[in-house]
Protein backbone atom coordinates (compact mmCIF):
# COMPACT_ATOMS: atom_id res chain seq x y z
CA UNK A 1 0.00 0.00 0.00
CA UNK A 2 2.17 2.86 -1.16
CA UNK A 3 0.54 6.14 -2.02
CA UNK A 4 3.26 8.29 -0.58
CA UNK A 5 2.31 10.44 1.72
CA UNK A 6 -1.58 9.78 0.71
CA UNK A 7 -1.18 5.58 2.07
CA UNK A 8 -2.94 5.74 5.24
CA UNK A 9 -5.98 7.73 3.62
CA UNK A 10 -6.46 5.48 0.80
CA UNK A 11 -7.29 2.54 3.80
CA UNK A 12 -9.77 5.41 5.00
CA UNK A 13 -11.11 5.65 1.36
CA UNK A 14 -11.19 2.09 1.21
CA UNK A 15 -13.73 2.09 3.87
CA UNK A 16 -15.85 4.81 2.44
CA UNK A 17 -16.14 3.17 -0.86
CA UNK A 18 -16.98 -0.02 1.25
CA UNK A 19 -19.65 1.42 2.74
CA UNK A 20 -21.26 4.50 1.10
CA UNK A 21 -22.75 2.36 -1.27
CA UNK A 22 -25.46 1.17 1.30
CA UNK A 23 -26.45 4.65 1.00
CA UNK A 24 -27.69 4.50 -2.32
CA UNK A 25 -28.88 0.20 -2.81
CA UNK A 26 -29.82 -0.31 0.77
CA UNK A 27 -31.61 3.38 1.55
CA UNK A 28 -29.57 3.40 4.99
CA UNK A 29 -30.35 7.10 5.16
CA UNK A 30 -27.62 8.27 7.13
CA UNK A 31 -26.46 10.84 5.45
CA UNK A 32 -30.42 12.55 5.52
CA UNK A 33 -29.73 12.91 9.72
CA UNK A 34 -26.42 14.78 9.70
CA UNK A 35 -27.52 16.46 13.22
CA UNK A 36 -27.48 12.54 14.53
CA UNK A 37 -24.79 11.40 12.88
CA UNK A 38 -22.51 14.60 14.41
CA UNK A 39 -23.90 14.15 17.70
CA UNK A 40 -22.88 10.53 18.02
CA UNK A 41 -19.49 10.58 16.29
CA UNK A 42 -18.27 13.92 17.81
CA UNK A 43 -18.12 12.69 22.01
CA UNK A 44 -17.46 9.14 20.62
CA UNK A 45 -14.06 10.79 19.07
CA UNK A 46 -12.51 12.94 22.22
CA UNK A 47 -12.08 10.14 24.26
CA UNK A 48 -10.34 7.99 21.48
CA UNK A 49 -8.39 10.96 20.52
CA UNK A 50 -7.14 11.20 23.82
CA UNK A 51 -6.08 7.73 24.10
CA UNK A 52 -3.97 7.74 20.91
CA UNK A 53 -2.19 10.55 22.32
CA UNK A 54 -1.71 8.59 25.47
CA UNK A 55 -1.06 5.57 23.18
CA UNK A 56 1.40 7.89 20.96
CA UNK A 57 3.11 9.33 23.94
CA UNK A 58 4.01 6.01 25.55
CA UNK A 59 5.22 4.62 21.76
CA UNK A 60 2.43 1.60 21.85
CA UNK A 61 1.96 2.39 18.17
CA UNK A 62 3.78 4.63 15.81
CA UNK A 63 3.57 5.94 12.24
CA UNK A 64 5.48 5.64 8.89
CA UNK A 65 5.80 9.42 8.93
CA UNK A 66 6.14 8.76 5.15
CA UNK A 67 2.91 7.73 4.62
CA UNK A 68 0.68 10.12 6.49
CA UNK A 69 -0.11 13.34 5.32
CA UNK A 70 2.63 15.29 7.89
CA UNK A 71 -0.29 17.27 9.27
CA UNK A 72 -0.41 16.96 13.14
CA UNK A 73 -2.88 17.54 15.76
CA UNK A 74 -1.78 18.52 19.55
CA UNK A 75 0.17 15.79 20.97
CA UNK A 76 1.29 14.37 18.20
CA UNK A 77 -1.11 12.99 16.73
CA UNK A 78 -1.53 12.55 12.91
CA UNK A 79 -4.38 14.46 11.09
CA UNK A 80 -5.26 11.22 9.44
CA UNK A 81 -6.00 9.66 12.89
CA UNK A 82 -8.84 11.95 13.39
CA UNK A 83 -10.46 10.97 9.93
CA UNK A 84 -10.12 7.35 11.10
CA UNK A 85 -12.38 8.15 13.78
CA UNK A 86 -14.70 10.41 11.65
CA UNK A 87 -14.67 7.37 9.03
CA UNK A 88 -14.91 4.31 11.15
CA UNK A 89 -18.01 5.44 13.53
CA UNK A 90 -19.98 6.53 10.40
CA UNK A 91 -19.06 3.29 8.47
CA UNK A 92 -20.37 1.01 11.28
CA UNK A 93 -23.74 3.31 11.18
CA UNK A 94 -24.50 2.94 7.59
CA UNK A 95 -23.70 -0.72 8.19
CA UNK A 96 -25.95 -1.11 11.06
CA UNK A 97 -28.96 1.05 9.04
CA UNK A 98 -27.98 -1.32 6.01
CA UNK A 99 -28.50 -4.23 8.17
CA UNK A 100 -32.11 -2.98 9.90
CA UNK A 101 -33.38 -1.83 6.27
CA UNK A 102 -32.46 -5.55 4.68
CA UNK A 103 -34.39 -6.67 8.04
CA UNK A 104 -36.69 -4.78 8.07
CA UNK A 105 -38.75 -2.80 11.11
CA UNK A 106 -41.94 -5.25 11.40
CA UNK A 107 -40.45 -7.80 13.14
CA UNK A 108 -39.64 -7.74 16.88
CA UNK A 109 -36.54 -9.96 16.73
CA UNK A 110 -34.58 -6.95 14.85
CA UNK A 111 -35.62 -3.87 16.56
CA UNK A 112 -33.12 -1.53 17.05
CA UNK A 113 -33.51 0.16 19.73
CA UNK A 114 -35.25 3.74 18.52
CA UNK A 115 -38.14 2.73 17.20
CA UNK A 116 -40.89 5.54 18.33
CA UNK A 117 -42.91 4.16 20.92
CA UNK B 1 -0.86 0.65 30.96
CA UNK B 2 -0.30 -1.51 28.22
CA UNK B 3 -2.67 -1.36 25.00
CA UNK B 4 -3.94 -5.02 26.45
CA UNK B 5 -5.16 -3.54 29.61
CA UNK B 6 -6.49 0.32 27.98
CA UNK B 7 -8.44 -2.49 25.17
CA UNK B 8 -9.97 -4.46 28.04
CA UNK B 9 -10.89 -1.25 30.04
CA UNK B 10 -12.62 0.61 27.11
CA UNK B 11 -14.29 -2.67 26.27
CA UNK B 12 -15.73 -2.67 30.12
CA UNK B 13 -16.50 1.06 29.90
CA UNK B 14 -18.59 0.99 26.49
CA UNK B 15 -20.32 -2.04 27.53
CA UNK B 16 -21.38 -0.28 31.02
CA UNK B 17 -22.35 2.51 28.93
CA UNK B 18 -24.27 0.56 26.56
CA UNK B 19 -26.68 -1.51 29.39
CA UNK B 20 -26.12 1.16 31.87
CA UNK B 21 -25.47 4.67 31.24
CA UNK B 22 -27.79 5.01 28.40
CA UNK B 23 -29.39 1.54 28.47
CA UNK B 24 -29.97 1.13 24.68
CA UNK B 25 -28.73 -2.32 25.24
CA UNK B 26 -27.56 -2.60 22.16
CA UNK B 27 -25.47 -6.53 23.52
CA UNK B 28 -29.02 -8.11 23.62
CA UNK B 29 -29.45 -7.07 19.94
CA UNK B 30 -29.18 -9.53 17.02
CA UNK B 31 -29.40 -6.55 15.01
CA UNK B 32 -25.74 -5.36 16.80
CA UNK B 33 -24.48 -8.50 16.42
CA UNK B 34 -25.12 -8.97 12.66
CA UNK B 35 -23.74 -5.69 11.97
CA UNK B 36 -20.60 -6.04 14.67
CA UNK B 37 -19.66 -9.58 12.16
CA UNK B 38 -19.87 -7.75 9.37
CA UNK B 39 -18.11 -4.69 10.59
CA UNK B 40 -15.13 -6.89 12.41
CA UNK B 41 -14.63 -8.79 9.08
CA UNK B 42 -14.04 -5.66 7.44
CA UNK B 43 -12.17 -4.16 10.28
CA UNK B 44 -9.63 -7.16 10.22
CA UNK B 45 -8.87 -6.10 6.20
CA UNK B 46 -8.29 -2.53 6.95
CA UNK B 47 -5.99 -3.27 10.19
CA UNK B 48 -4.35 -5.61 8.06
CA UNK B 49 -3.54 -2.49 4.71
CA UNK B 50 -2.46 -0.61 8.25
CA UNK B 51 -0.47 -2.99 9.51
CA UNK B 52 0.82 -5.28 7.03
CA UNK B 53 2.09 -2.34 4.70
CA UNK B 54 3.68 -1.11 8.11
CA UNK B 55 1.74 2.48 7.88
CA UNK B 56 1.39 1.58 12.00
CA UNK B 57 3.76 -0.37 13.82
CA UNK B 58 3.21 -1.24 17.37
CA UNK B 59 6.02 -1.64 20.94
CA UNK B 60 5.99 -5.27 21.96
CA UNK B 61 5.91 -3.77 25.33
CA UNK B 62 2.85 -2.61 25.10
CA UNK B 63 0.97 -5.70 23.20
CA UNK B 64 0.61 -9.56 23.36
CA UNK B 65 2.33 -10.08 20.84
CA UNK B 66 6.21 -9.07 19.83
CA UNK B 67 7.31 -5.49 18.54
CA UNK B 68 6.30 -4.88 14.79
CA UNK B 69 9.69 -6.07 12.80
CA UNK B 70 11.87 -2.59 11.50
CA UNK B 71 11.30 -3.69 7.93
CA UNK B 72 9.22 -6.32 6.93
CA UNK B 73 5.19 -7.44 7.50
CA UNK B 74 4.73 -9.04 11.03
CA UNK B 75 3.02 -12.22 11.54
CA UNK B 76 -0.03 -13.10 9.81
CA UNK B 77 -1.87 -15.36 12.47
CA UNK B 78 0.09 -15.81 15.72
CA UNK B 79 2.34 -14.26 18.47
CA UNK B 80 -0.79 -12.39 19.54
CA UNK B 81 -1.41 -10.88 15.82
CA UNK B 82 -4.29 -11.77 13.70
CA UNK B 83 -4.14 -10.33 10.02
CA UNK B 84 -0.94 -8.33 11.02
CA UNK B 85 -2.98 -6.46 13.64
CA UNK B 86 -2.35 -6.98 17.39
CA UNK B 87 -5.55 -8.72 18.82
CA UNK B 88 -5.64 -5.65 21.01
CA UNK B 89 -7.45 -3.67 17.75
CA UNK B 90 -10.25 -6.28 18.40
CA UNK B 91 -10.86 -4.26 21.88
CA UNK B 92 -10.12 -1.08 20.21
CA UNK B 93 -12.62 -1.51 17.37
CA UNK B 94 -15.30 -3.15 19.55
CA UNK B 95 -15.59 -0.31 22.22
CA UNK B 96 -15.14 1.79 19.03
CA UNK B 97 -18.42 0.40 17.61
CA UNK B 98 -20.40 -0.37 20.45
CA UNK B 99 -20.13 2.81 22.09
CA UNK B 100 -20.71 4.53 18.55
CA UNK B 101 -23.70 3.04 18.13
CA UNK B 102 -25.04 3.38 21.28
CA UNK B 103 -24.96 6.59 20.80
CA UNK B 104 -26.80 6.82 17.46
CA UNK B 105 -29.50 4.46 19.24
CA UNK B 106 -29.66 6.96 22.35
CA UNK B 107 -30.11 9.86 20.22
CA UNK B 108 -32.86 8.14 17.76
CA UNK B 109 -34.64 7.19 20.70
CA UNK B 110 -34.97 10.89 22.12
CA UNK B 111 -36.49 11.67 19.02
CA UNK B 112 -33.13 13.29 17.12
CA UNK B 113 -33.15 12.73 13.30
CA UNK B 114 -34.90 9.38 14.02
CA UNK B 115 -36.81 9.72 11.03
CA UNK B 116 -36.21 9.34 7.74
CA UNK B 117 -35.48 5.80 8.87
CA UNK B 118 -33.57 3.28 7.05
CA UNK B 119 -34.75 0.59 4.10
CA UNK B 120 -36.35 -0.56 2.14
CA UNK B 121 -33.34 -1.84 -0.23
CA UNK B 122 -33.81 -0.77 -3.63
CA UNK B 123 -34.86 -4.30 -5.04
CA UNK B 124 -37.75 -4.28 -2.90
CA UNK B 125 -39.56 -1.19 -4.46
Amino acid sequence: MDFGRWSYVAVLVFVILGSIWLEVFLRSRVLHRPKRVLFTIFPVLLPFLLWDAYAIGQGHWYFDESRILGVYLPAGIPFDELLFFIVIPFASILTLEAVRSVKGSKSRRWLVGDEKP
Amino acid sequence: MTYTAIGVLAVAIAVLFDLFAVKTRMLTRPIFWLSYAIIVFFQLITNGLFTGTQIVKYDGSAIIGGSSPADSAPTFLGDGRIAYAPVEDLLFGFSLILLSLSLWVFWGRRGLDRTPTSGPPIWRR
